[in-house]
């Protein structure tokens, strides 16, 4: 029929793979079952690349969901038609491309050792580095993430936003209520949903983030992802062939938990908002 | 108005930086020179990976208008139980972070670069599944919008063969939706860096990575160009979705929140 | 119907398609030489035979080789501009380990590498033997016996460092010190790399350990990751010229070339503790090009291949055997770095033995 093909080229690129990542990460090379492959995450320095991953993820997402939601709300203050909201969502879009090798070059360009600012700061007497090069630190890798997840945050919270409808604000306000009220009964309430669940899309995000940080940490780095990349390439592999498919799929499970909580979340929330 | 000046400039450092970055003379108060920018010429790999990306960026729209377009209207016409799973398969790529995906597909790339051929065109397959969640979600958008099953069967009863509907009716009907899922294609295949270096191909992303070992100018100079390009690319796109005349808030955010949810998994 | 007789045209193209890419698929002619089992030129049937093998194979595969890595520039190059043949030099920067990862057996696999020692012994099933038509000038340790591998040139580990950034170093000890907060890199991930293995080594001898036992070594990055001074980059031309690694682990020979690009750049060797390592060549046993390969290996050890290293400040193998037969380059020989005492070359089974222990600690380490 006319859909085979489609399901076809899904079904080789797509299916496929993903059934190659479960199989190879719960049978050996000689065909028998095993879960071997996952008790060998009990590693140290597996857990710590998880830790930091889940770490960095966390704390990228929560503040750039902080700083994007004041963001989108500056911005739909105002003209909806307007020239700062074209402008703010225009550079938004662009910027949530702002990934991988770029940023990274871009962090070293602005923060490196011999970056513009840092220079900057040190003609003027200030070294942010008198205590450790912290760019290649978790605390660095934070805030090189968050140059693409506030963008991302206003993108899809823009939505939710323009949902509010401004009757439910005059409404409180006839009522009695102050701008706390509003915000602590009305509005509050039914962007927390949304809100939450744009959060998650932001930690699945940085979660899931390769590029950027295999571009920064030339060198190697603590994180789940570049630890793929080690096994995938390295003579392990040969020794250890279902490790690196163990891994990938405990981070595709992660990865779909959390984001069927934010389909789940934005269902919620779309039945208000429509 | 304060909170957008700070942001303003949190993001436009990093731009400026990079500008600053590329044009440093060699010695410690060497005047500024743009040889950074004149090296991407003179840079074999560099100017390979511009071309290969680009043949790409041409390749894999296509590819997924010609799978997805005819797929999606037979959907819609003929076999509408399947929308929920055709949509719930276009949305899979999102949850399947491209590393994992990447572990898979190794030995699918092995058996292709044998048995089909080892050129860098052969990433195609793999981005077409990348660019399938939002160029679905965009072209859904635009089938919603016009009466596809009453243009549909006017035409046939007309006497036209399904090709002519397709080509003469549906397309030009949803040419800006179209068009922004094409653009989108074409920002995420050139931002595109892990599926591409972990299956040791060399597309622009990963020359950049490796000019960015040797010459740091020269890198800095390409990633600020590609930045600027992406940029251009989706400004020209937020234009085309406001040409036509009355569109629903949602139609006009989807295809942007869209575009970012579904490119971000593969840039960063 | 239109649609059936489209569809049937498609289906005839995409069958001409697979159709030309299965023919397409180079068949050898009957009784020609199969150059991926040939062990040396003469076996094939002489220079002239190899050199139009070559050509007909139309490329080349290198991978890791950076332009200003022992004059490497030059050789890819001059072999171009000598035989025709174009030279698809891929992950410049990319680590001995890398280097035999990419044998994954499609035809962008490389067709010769350039690795460490730890790597070379590790992957001999994974090369094909061949022996060049100067093999007679390398010395025997520097070799092994059926040609799976062969020593290409070498140089002594050193400390180079922007002495405009840092003060001068006297001893190894000194990148402890608050001066070099987060200043001090590798040239690659020790792991994966001989030459951050080497600089590993090196480390360890100069804090008291012995050929033997790295793990002082490891420790010293330890210490030196605690203390704020250790950078998670690998150094190399565009980092040392951008500002990024002011510091750095790396070979005499690359510190000669940075000295280039960075005016104020120094090398400090310990005299406790200097390190000679060679590279090694080899060839893919499943190489896409398999006389280009061979051509390649016979182009490196030939006089003109040799000087190319020797220019670039590595000490070539044939080196002594070249000397005696006075065409060694004088003027490049005269400008190669100074070694400041007696060298110590750590052994296949020690470099193997170090590998290990750094394999199996280094994330611990420096995480």
């Amino acid at each position: 029929m006319g859909a085979v093909p489609f399901f076809a080229y899904v079904g080789l690129f797509l299916l496929l793979p993903t059934a190659i990542i479960v199989v190879g990460s719960f049978f050996t090379k000689d065909g028998t079952f095993t879960l071997a492959n996952f008790s060998d995450i009990n590693k140290p320095y597996i857990i710590k690349s998880f830790t930091n991953s889940l770490i960095i993820s966390s704390v990228s997402a929560v503040v750039g969901a902080v700083v994007g939601a004041v963001l989108a709300y500056a911005v739909v203050t105002g003209n909806p038609n307007g020239i700062l909201r074209r402008l703010v969502t225009s550079a938004a879009g662009v910027l949530a491309q702002f990934g991988g090798v770029a940023l990274a070059i871009a962090a070293i360009a602005t923060l490196g050792s011999a970056g513009f600012v840092t220079q900057f700061l040190l003609d003027r007497g200030i070294n942010i580095y008198a205590n450790g090069l912290w760019i290649y630190d978790p605390p660095g890798i934070i805030l090189v993430y968050l140059y693409f997840q506030i963008p991302l945050m206003v993108l899809v919270f823009l939505p939710a936003l323009d949902g509010l409808r401004p009757q439910w604000r005059e409404a409180t306000e006839s009522l009695g209520g102050s701008t706390w009220h509003y915000w602590r009964h009305v509005a509050g309430p039914l962007l927390a949903p949304s809100f939450l669940g744009c959060t998650l899309l932001l930690f699945a995000n940085a979660f899931s983030a390769y590029a950027t940080v295999a571009a920064l940490l030339t060198q190697g780095g603590v994180y789940i992802t570049l630890e793929i990349q080690n096994l995938l390439t390295s003579e392990t592999e040969q020794t250890q062939p279902g490790l690196a498919q163990a891994l990938a799929l405990t981070m595709i499970v992660i990865v779909v938990i959390v984001m069927s909580l934010y389909t789940l979340l934005q269902r919620r929330t779309s039945k208000w908002l429509q | 108005m304060v909170v957008l000046l700070a942001v303003g400039a949190f993001f436009l450092a990093p731009l400026g930086a990079m500008f600053e970055f590329s044009t440093r003379g060699n010695a410690i108060n060497a005047p500024r020179t743009l040889e950074g920018w004149a090296q991407v010429y003179q840079t074999p790999g560099l100017v390979r990976g511009i071309i290969v990306s680009l043949e790409l960026a041409v390749i894999t729209p296509l590819a997924m208008l010609v799978l997805l377009v005819p797929t999606m209207v037979w959907v819609r016409l003929r076999l509408p139980r399947l929308k929920r799973i055709v949509e719930f398969i276009c949305l899979l790529p999102l949850t399947v972070p491209a590393i994992a995906l990447v572990v898979g597909l190794k030995p699918i790339y092995v058996w292709i670069e044998i048995n089909i051929s080892p050129e860098t065109q052969v990433l195609a397959f793999a981005y077409l599944i990348l660019v399938l969640p939002y160029s679905y979600r965009t072209l859904d958008a635009g089938l919603a919008a016009i009466d596809l099953k009453t243009l549909s069967e006017a035409a046939r009863s007309l006497g036209a063969g399904w090709l002519t509907v397709m080509l003469r009716i549906v397309v030009p009907n949803m040419s800006s939706a179209i068009l922004n899922a094409s653009l989108l294609s074409v920002a995420l295949v050139l931002g595109e860096y892990t599926i591409a270096n972990l299956l040791n191909f060399q597309n622009l992303q990963v020359e950049i990575a490796y000019v960015s070992l040797t010459t740091s100018n020269t890198a800095t100079a390409v990633a600020l160009g590609s930045l600027l390009f992406a940029f251009v690319l989706l400004l020209v796109l937020s234009f085309v979705g406001r040409t036509r005349g009355r569109r629903t808030r949602a139609e006009e955010i989807l295809p942007s929140s869209a575009s970012s949810a579904g490119i971000w998994g593969q840039r960063v | 119907m239109k649609l059936g007789s489209l569809s049937r045209r498609l289906g005839l193209a995409a069958m001409a398609i697979l159709f030309v890419a299965a023919c397409g698929s180079s068949s050898t002619a009957a009784g020609a030489t199969n150059w991926a089992t040939t062990t040396s030129a003469s076996a094939g049937g002489g220079m002239a035979a190899l050199v139009a093998a070559a050509k007909a194979e139309g490329q080349l595969n290198v991978i890791a080789l950076p332009p200003d890595w022992a004059d490497y520039g030059d050789l890819i190059s001059g072999f171009t501009a000598k035989y025709g043949i174009p030279i698809n030099s891929v992950n410049p920067n990319g680590s001995s380990q890398q280097e035999v990862d990419a044998f994954d057996g499609t035809p962008n696999a490389p067709d010769v590498v350039d690795v460490g020692q730890a790597v070379a012994l590790n992957n001999t099933a994974k090369f094909a033997p061949y022996m060049v038509s100067t093999w007679g000038d390398i010395p025997a340790g520097a070799k092994e016996p059926t040609g799976l591998w062969f020593n290409d040139y070498g140089g002594y580990m050193g400390i180079g460092y922007d002495s405009s950034k840092v003060p001068t170093i006297t001893a190894v000890s000194d990148l402890l010190g608050a001066a070099f907060k987060g200043k001090v890199a590798l040239s690659g991930d020790p792991t994966k790399s001989n030459q951050g293995l080497n600089g590993v080594i090196m480390a360890g001898i100069a804090s008291g350990g012995t050929l033997d036992d790295v793990s002082k070594g490891v420790a010293f990055f330890h210490s030196l990751k605690q203390a704020g001074n250790y950078v998670p980059v690998v150094c190399t031309a565009a980092t040392v010229k951008a500002g990024q690694t002011p510091v750095c682990f790396e070979w005499d020979y690359l510190s000669a070339s940075h000295g280039k690009d960075v005016s104020t750049w120094k090398i400090f060797v310990p005299t406790t503790a200097i390190i000679g390592g060679y590279y090694s060549q080899a060839i893919n046993k499943a190489a896409p090009h398999p006389a280009a390969a061979r051509l390649w290996e016979e182009y490196l050890y030939s006089d003109a291949g040799q000087n190319f290293w020797l220019k670039g400040g590595a000490r070539p193998v044939r080196m002594a055997a070249m000397t005696s037969a006075g065409t060694i380059n004088a003027t490049y020989a005269a400008a190669l770095p100074q070694v400041p005492g007696t060298p110590q070359v750590p052994t296949g089974a020690q470099t193997a033995a170090a590998s290990s222990y750094v394999v199996a600690n280094w994330s611990q380490a420096v995480s």
